[in-house]
């Protein structure tokens, strides 16, 4: 591990102006010159010990008063940058309104890691891709000129990209965005003038066309501060299954959301949000307008899925993910219905 | 990765402490920052200010005393607790909080001592597994590892005590699948879950 030296933040305002790189930056970087922020600092370590980025200074946002709420009111929940995982599970807004997001949150990390992982970190973690983790592979992301998880016969791409898969094949992370995303979240920003800004969750994501160096359009001195998400209507239901290799603790292979308001059985409003199927968690539109101001029935359900996975192109070895997400995602119609 | 300069006379030279002594050569290099950081209050904490790359001292508090420690930023809980302090109890095994060997708790939550930096323990109390007995009177939950054969190489053991401890703490009935959850982060290569779940239901039925 590199030697880094340690910035104690006492404000936002004060964080913000110490960091002059991203940790996606950070990679390109020959020697440390970068500050970056840290704050449950999982995913920094983790990269710092890999030897995947090398930062001068970490800034630790970790301690910055206000940061660590977490409130529900009648426009919605508010959940500040460095609330934990654990937190959120335990919050009883969560557990009572948004069932799809205490799921989500439950099954990520393990007991220990949820503890300690805030939200702010967990959305804007690097990919788990295994050759983007191996400072060995310069992979597109770290700047190299090939995707290795992509290779037809060398490639280990078992948990990799279905759909837009065509440069980087990496899934996103955080299975617990998938949630966020279906909730249509977003997320407050506060860059180094101190000007804040609210980013939807679905322009918060950067896909690999448009800047494979990145995930996020987090920018230097870009500090998440709050995450929020609008309150769910009255007849509003939710699901969220993740599906894992191991049953105690797993990266996702397949993880969906369903958030929508019903009528009866009439579905009025619906988002259904795929993670671990592209590089950055996705919205099944096609799948949406299947069920759009309709019952949903086994044979909407069943075409709904269908449509879902319509443009997929699995890799050598992860053709699995095609029938797993499509019974998943008529499982969690069925059951909304 | 480099072992920190302990600064402590050792009684005499265990194998461990001659990796680490071995290792003082290189600290020799790292500029001491001269004053004490007392994280037990809070307005002696350097306000907005730069801590070097260099060792730094440090209070921390574990198992209920207020020790001294020479970390550095980039010093983890678990090098600082094996290293600094010989508490040796608690194992690294994957360092980078994939297995949970390494479970201590910070003001009674377990966390994963390998992925938590020493710097941002602060005022929150340690409780590693040397903290867990009473002198040499093993927990009710380490007794019935024994009795259950619940250890095998034993590097997971501390780890997995850590969580079923927490667990009898907060539900005096657990359930099969309560014990299972709790352990859910702890990873054991010899797969001794059985004898796991198994020893920690006979605690908690021992401790009603």
């Amino acid at each position: 591990m590199n030697k880094f030296s340690w910035y104690e933040a006492k404000s936002v305002e004060d964080a913000v102006k110490q960091v002059n790189n991203t940790v996606s930056e950070e990679l390109y970087l020959p020697s440390g010159k970068a500050a970056i922020f840290k704050s449950g600092g999982i995913d920094v370590l983790d990269l710092v010990k890999e030897g995947l980025i090398q930062p001068k200074t970490i800034v630790n946002v970790r301690n910055i008063p206000g940061l660590n709420k977490i409130s529900f009111d009648d426009n919605g929940l508010r959940i500040g940058a460095n609330v934990t995982l654990a937190e959120i599970e335990g919050n009883e807004a969560v557990k009572t309104r948004y069932a799809a997001l205490h799921e989500a949150v439950a099954h990520a990390a393990t007991p220990q890691l949820r503890n300690m992982s805030t939200i702010a970190g967990n959305l804007a973690q690097r990919t788990r891709c295994w050759y983007f983790r191996s400072s060995d592979h310069p992979c597109f992301r770290k700047g190299g000129d090939k995707c290795f998880a992509k290779h037809s016969e060398t490639g280990q791409n078992e948990n990799h990209a279905i759909l837009e898969n065509d440069r980087c094949v990496s899934v996103y992370a955080s299975s617990v965005a998938t949630a966020l995303l279906a909730y249509q979240g977003s997320v407050m920003i506060t860059n180094g003038k101190m000007e804040s800004r609210q980013v939807p969750l679905s322009e918060f994501f950067v896909a690999p066309d448009q800047d494979v160096s990145r995930e996020n359009i987090l920018e230097p001195n870009d500090l998440i501060t709050e995450i929020s998400v609008p309150a769910p209507d009255m007849n509003t239901k939710s699901y969220y299954s993740k599906q894992v290799q191991r049953a105690s603790y797993d990266w996702s292979m397949a993880d969906v959301a369903i958030v929508a308001q019903m009528n009866g059985d009439t579905c009025e409003k619906i988002t259904i949000t795929l993670g671990a199927a592209a590089p950055i968690p996705i919205r099944a539109y096609e799948a949406e307008k299947i069920v759009l101001n309709k019952k949903i029935n086994e044979e909407r359900a069943t075409r709904a899925a269908k449509v879902a996975m319509e443009n997929a192109k699995p890799l050598s070895k992860n053709s699995y993910k095609l029938p797993l997400f499509e019974s998943i995602i008529k499982q969690g119609l069925l059951e909304i219905a | 990765m480099k072992k920190l300069a302990s600064g402590k006379s050792k009684k005499s030279i265990s194998r461990r402490g001659f990796i680490r002594g071995a290792g003082l050569t290189t600290a020799g290099t790292v500029v001491l920052n001269s004053g004490v950081l007392a994280f037990e209050h809070k307005e002696s904490y350097p306000k907005g200010d730069l801590i070097a790359e260099g060792a730094v001292e440090i209070k921390m508090k574990v198992n209920g005393l207020s020790r001294t420690l020479s970390v550095e930023p980039r010093t983890t809980l678990a090098d600082a607790l094996r290293d600094q302090l010989d508490m040796t109890g608690t194992k690294i095994v994957c360092d980078r909080g994939s297995c949970s060997a390494c479970t201590v708790y910070l003001d009674g939550k377990p966390i994963n001592s390998c992925m938590t930096m020493a710097l941002d323990v602060g005022q929150q109390e340690v409780t590693t597994i040397e903290g867990i007995s009473s002198g040499e009177k093993l927990h009710p939950v380490q007794e019935a590892f024994i009795e259950h054969d619940a250890t095998q190489c034993g590097y997971c053991t501390p780890g997995m005590v850590m969580s079923c401890v927490h667990l009898l703490k907060h539900n005096s009935n657990p359930t099969l699948d309560d014990v299972k959850h709790a352990t859910r982060g702890n990873l054991c290569r010899c797969g001794t879950y059985p004898h796991v779940f198994k020893a920690t239901l006979s605690a908690a039925e021992k401790m009603k």
